[in-house]
């Protein structure tokens, strides 16, 4: 019996990836602390459960490399050696390794190719870093052991290690000698075989259970789809099959069949074979199984294979692609059920209610019609809720980065962690991720400042850095703040002026002065660390969030610290929107874009150069975007002064839209416009009202630039009339 | 149809235990640890336990000792997972009172083959 093992991968990569997260928050709570022994005992665990696994599942270089850090947790689990700092660095490093191996496993299975393909090649098994780092625990298991009673293990690591470094001429990824293939049949039943009753995949099975048996389909030529014939098998197959029959038996599988087929057996010449392979009887005395392995993962080493490596490194640095699977907990999918079984009662009541309908049953069509509406609302929040993870995964990660960077830095952060529990979309929670990074890496390089520099500011030795997120009108807070030294206004003042971003005698607020970190290419660190001032930073963090339909914010005071208010939908899927007219023609503008919304009047009204309209609103000239041009669609008024400004923001950017009428605000379901039609500059995408009609929802992002603002804004601010008269 | 069983805190193995069982014409039941599979064992009746060492809440070893305790499975086949690291908890499985164990990693073709003999 021949298991494809690959259809377990997934489960694997995300068991393994929790492993590692477990791994490396309870390492990160080991420092500083005396050794528990659970938490010794829990990484021991996750990291057996790995190895385990990628033994069980044929990968070999993860297999081997856990292997190494496994009995080296054991060894300090046992008590016969002491955890020590350099032990415990070694283990966070080893769990980024285990990460990118795991990476690139999921970026090869995402090929189709299982360890087991010929041309699967672990580029991991012949790295030098991970043979170093491989060595470390080696060493590390070495050096402090001596003296502490016999341990067979030592010399299986050493082995392991040497192992790696030689080469093989035997390109063979086998695990085991049930699994060296001693046949190659390659078998192309007649296109009638099918018609006689006669099913190729009962012969496999047949040999499967006999010996071990893989089979793989041939490439075959399809017909045209009109001489399509699904009663012929156009199909070739080549299977690979394991010792221990003869070819009369392989030929007696397809006895029934031999005279309507092309069957063709050769023999597989064995190759020279790894020595200590394991025969081991499953049960009784184990012998152990894996003794081959470093042997195998020799094997891999002269193959290289250059393609997937840049693709494995890009997304090497976690998350995986966009596909994967969710978790959801047993309550979420009860309720769903639970819900649905509502539904149905509703529905089979007004159903009843509709059969012969008067109008004394008009009072009851009503409820039956509100008791819909209810059920409907819960149903759609609970779906919504299966999106839902909580924010834990993404804070905890930042442990080690904190860790890591205050050492580097030479700064002592305390980081403090709430509301970890809070749940975010699945998408937004993966895409939130890198804003975030940013945000706490611009704390730890400019908000807090070193031990002396805070001692004479009469502050604690520790900075504090804080993550928080909760739940507030509907919405999701995320904040980043510090107990720093806050921006310093003057400085940014003084570098705004000198980009000329600013008017050296401009009267502006503090606040808007913080405002000014998030412009394009801004950046006030004098110098240029790796962790940040390379000004590419603040307003891509506020371009990714805007694009997850939220929005950022800071407030900073100096010498006591700054905060950054990240504020995000609970879903992309359903937004939270204005609807507003122009002539027949209904439109959605995102509720988190508004500013306010005003009637024009005349004596607010300018021109400026290239003709664009700008409306002056306490003293501050917004452009003017005429809707209906844009959208080339007729408008009930045309002239300015009639109409109607929604006043909305993106990218920092402030305009009006010109609309003929505000009607309600409601929460729209996003249809996407790719999906279904194509991407439409100006446009997010669609949504169906209540009365069926499909209104388009508006990316204001983009109405800025197709309407030629963007040239505009960036040439400063907007000049009032007189300037322009001058 | 035998019942089988199969405690593990790993979802990929039990997936592939359980693929590779039910496959086999096997009734698969699963436990994520030693705790859940004692409170399956004295709610059910199985023909085999199989079980892996390494499990939060009670350990595999934990479990065959107090499936032993209890009169239903003392002499049903418990089989422990272990891997060769391992070596001496295969002492530890025999004191507990294991039938036998299953080296990991191990692969469906041995699984089904050790299962098939015990229980024939």
């Amino acid at each position: 019996m021949e298991v494809d093992l690959s259809q377990f991968f997934q489960s694997f990569f995300e068991e393994s990836l929790e492993g590692l997260d477990i791994m490396e928050d309870e390492l990160l709570k080991l420092e500083g602390n005396d050794v528990d022994n659970e938490t010794i005992n829990t990484i021991f665990r996750a990291a057996h459960s790995i190895k385990g696994g990628a033994g069980t599942f044929g990968f070999r270089t993860i297999a081997d490399f856990t292997h190494v850090m496994e009995t080296l947790l054991d060894q300090v689990r046992e008590g016969a050696m002491e955890l020590t700092e350099e032990m415990v660095d070694a283990f966070l490093r080893s769990v980024d390794c285990i990460r990118n191996m795991i990476s690139f496993e999921q970026e090869m299975s995402s090929q189709g190719i299982s360890p087991e393909h010929e041309s699967y090649n672990n580029k991991f098994a012949s790295d030098p870093g991970v043979i170093a780092l491989k060595n470390e625990l080696s060493a590390l298991l070495k050096g402090e052991n001596t003296g502490t009673g016999g341990n067979e293990s030592k010399g299986e690591v050493s082995e392991a290690s040497a192992d790696v470094s030689s080469t093989s001429e035997a390109p063979d990824e086998t695990e085991d000698d049930s699994k060296e293939p001693a046949w190659k049949v390659t078998f192309k039943p007649d296109a009638d075989i099918l018609k006689t009753g006669n099913d190729p995949i009962r012969m496999f099975r047949a040999l499967s259970e006999m010996t071990s048996c893989t089979v793989k389909l041939l490439p075959s030529e399809d017909p045209d789809f009109q001489d399509y014939d699904v009663k012929q098998c156009l199909l070739s197959w080549e299977l690979l099959v394991g010792s221990g029959v003869d070819e009369v038996d392989i030929r007696g599988v397809f006895d029934w069949v031999i005279d309507e087929c092309d069957l063709d057996i050769t023999k597989i010449e064995p190759k020279a074979a790894p020595s200590g392979k394991a025969t081991s009887a499953p049960v009784g005395d184990a012998v152990p199984a894996d003794q081959s392995v470093p042997a195998q993962s020799a094997q891999n080493v002269p193959k290289v294979s250059a393609p997937v490596e840049k693709k494995a490194n890009a997304k090497a640095a976690r998350g995986g692609g966009p596909e994967g699977s969710i978790r959801v907990g047993i309550d979420k999918i009860d309720s769903l059920v639970n819900l649905v079984g509502e539904l149905v009662i509703t529905q089979s009541m007004l159903s009843e209610i509709g059969r012969d309908f008067d109008e004394q049953k008009l009072e009851q069509l009503k409820k039956g019609l509100s008791q819909l509406e209810h059920n409907t609302r819960d149903l759609q929040e609970s779906v919504m809720r299966i999106r839902m993870l909580p924010i834990r995964s993404t804070f905890t990660r930042f442990k080690r980065m904190v860790r890591d960077i205050s050492s580097q830095l030479g700064k002592q952060v305390n980081l403090e962690i709430l509301g970890e529990s809070t749940e975010l979309d699945k998408t937004v929670l993966e895409r939130i991720g890198d804003p975030l990074v940013h945000l706490v890496r611009n704390s730890m390089d400019h908000g807090l400042e070193t031990p002396d520099e805070r001692v004479a500011a009469g502050k604690s030795q520790e900075g504090l850095l804080r993550l928080n997120a909760y739940h507030k009108s509907g919405n999701i807070i995320i904040e980043i703040s510090d107990d720093g030294r806050g921006i310093g206004v003057d400085k940014l003042k003084k570098k705004a002026i000198d980009r000329g971003l600013i008017a050296a005698d401009a009267a502006i607020t503090d606040q808007e002065v913080h405002e000014l970190i998030f412009h394009p290419g801004f950046s006030t660190a004098e110098k240029v660390t790796d962790l940040s001032g390379r000004g590419v930073g603040m307003d891509v963090v506020r371009r990714n969030i805007i694009e997850l339909n939220g929005s950022i914010e800071v407030e900073s005071e100096q010498g006591v610290g700054t905060r950054f208010i990240i504020r995000l939908p609970l879903t992309l899927a359903i937004l939270d929107g204005q609807l507003v007219r122009l002539g027949k023609s209904m439109y959605i503008v995102p509720l988190v874009n508004i500013i306010e919304s005003i009637p024009i009047k005349n004596t607010q009204l300018s021109r400026v150069v290239g003709g664009h309209d700008v409306v002056n609103i306490r003293n501050e000239y917004i452009p003017v975007i005429r809707l209906h041009r844009l959208f080339n669609v007729e408008a009930e008024k045309s002239l300015l002064e009639d109409g109607l400004m929604v006043i909305v923001e993106s990218d920092g950017r402030v305009v009006g839209l010109m609309v003929d009428e505000l009607l309600s605000q409601q929460q729209v379901v996003i249809k996407s416009m790719e999906t279904n039609y194509h991407k439409v500059e100006g446009v997010a995408g669609a949504t169906i009202l209540g009365d069926g009609k499909v209104s388009l929802i508006l990316e204001i992002s983009d109405l800025v630039r197709i309407a030629g603002m963007k040239n505009y804004f960036e040439n400063g601010k907007v000049k009032s009339d007189k300037e322009e008269a001058a | 149809m035998p019942k089988i069983l199969s405690a593990d805190d790993s979802t990929s193995i039990r997936q592939m235990v359980e693929f590779t069982l039910k496959g086999a014409g096997y009734e698969v039941a699963q436990a994520v640890d030693g705790a859940e599979a004692l409170e399956m064992a004295k709610n059910g009746a199985y023909d085999l336990v199989l079980s892996d060492v390494n499990m939060p809440k009670m350990d595999g070893i934990a479990l065959t000792k107090e499936l032993r305790s209890l009169e239903a499975y003392a002499h049903i086949p418990i089989l422990l997972l272990t891997t060769e690291s391992q070596a001496d908890m295969k002492k530890k499985g025999k004191e507990a009172g294991a039938t036998g164990w299953i080296v990991k990693p191990f692969n469906p073709v041995q699984l089904i083959s050790t299962i098939k003999g015990i229980l024939n």
